[in-house]
């Protein structure tokens, strides 16, 4: 049974994990860079307006999924992989990156980009503040994305491969 | 100095480097002599 929902949680995990770094793979290298061009033609409303909010409802909902299976695949072994113990090091260095993007995702990602798209109110000043902030948890969040997965990917399957 | 997380090519340069940097510190500091 344990192994039946080990496989669940792994698949959970894959599955929500795609969406979750696809979507910000797709912020980062796709509309953001899109965004400046729209801006200068007039045409950014439509990215805002109808593609944004989707892309943030999934983005944020499969990022906690994704956290979630994960934890619960690690299981009894959550706290061994979060103390760094030398047998669940690699995993856990996944483990901790990936709870640093979950952060990054409600705590600056989120609210920010409430503002930035008029779901909450914000004054011009605030809003290009909010713009700042989340670019950069954003592009952060990437640069995370790339050790994360290596971790993630090699932690506990490939350890005699690459030594951890 | 620029923001490296301004540009993608920097984003993932710096992803790159960290990967390399944790690797190290994992291999040398965690799992040495295990």
């Amino acid at each position: 049974m344990d192994f039946m929902l080990d496989g669940l949680f792994r698949w959970l995990h894959f599955l929500a994990g795609i969406t979750w770094i696809g979507l910000l793979y797709y912020f980062n290298f796709v509309q953001v860079p899109a965004m400046k061009e729209a801006t200068a033609d007039g045409t950014a409303a439509g990215i805002s307006r109808h593609v944004a909010p989707r892309a943030l409802l999934w983005f944020r909902w499969s990022a906690l999924v994704t956290w979630l299976a994960g934890a619960a695949l690690l299981g009894g072994n959550f706290m061994h992989a979060f103390r760094l113990e030398p047998a669940y090091a690699g995993v856990g260095v996944g483990a901790w990156l990936g709870t640093i993007m979950l952060f990054n995702v409600w705590v600056l990602i989120w609210p920010n980009q409430k503002k930035i798209l008029g779901l909450v109110a914000a004054s011009e000043e605030a809003k290009n503040k909010a713009r700042r902030v989340a670019f950069l948890a954003s592009r952060t969040n990437t640069m995370l994305s790339i050790p994360m997965l290596f971790f993630m990917a090699n932690g506990l399957t490939h350890k005699a491969a690459v030594g951890l | 100095m620029k923001n490296p997380l301004d540009s993608i090519l920097g984003t993932i340069v710096s992803g790159v480097v960290l990967t390399l940097i944790l690797y190290l510190f994992l291999k040398n500091f965690i799992v040495a002599g295990v």
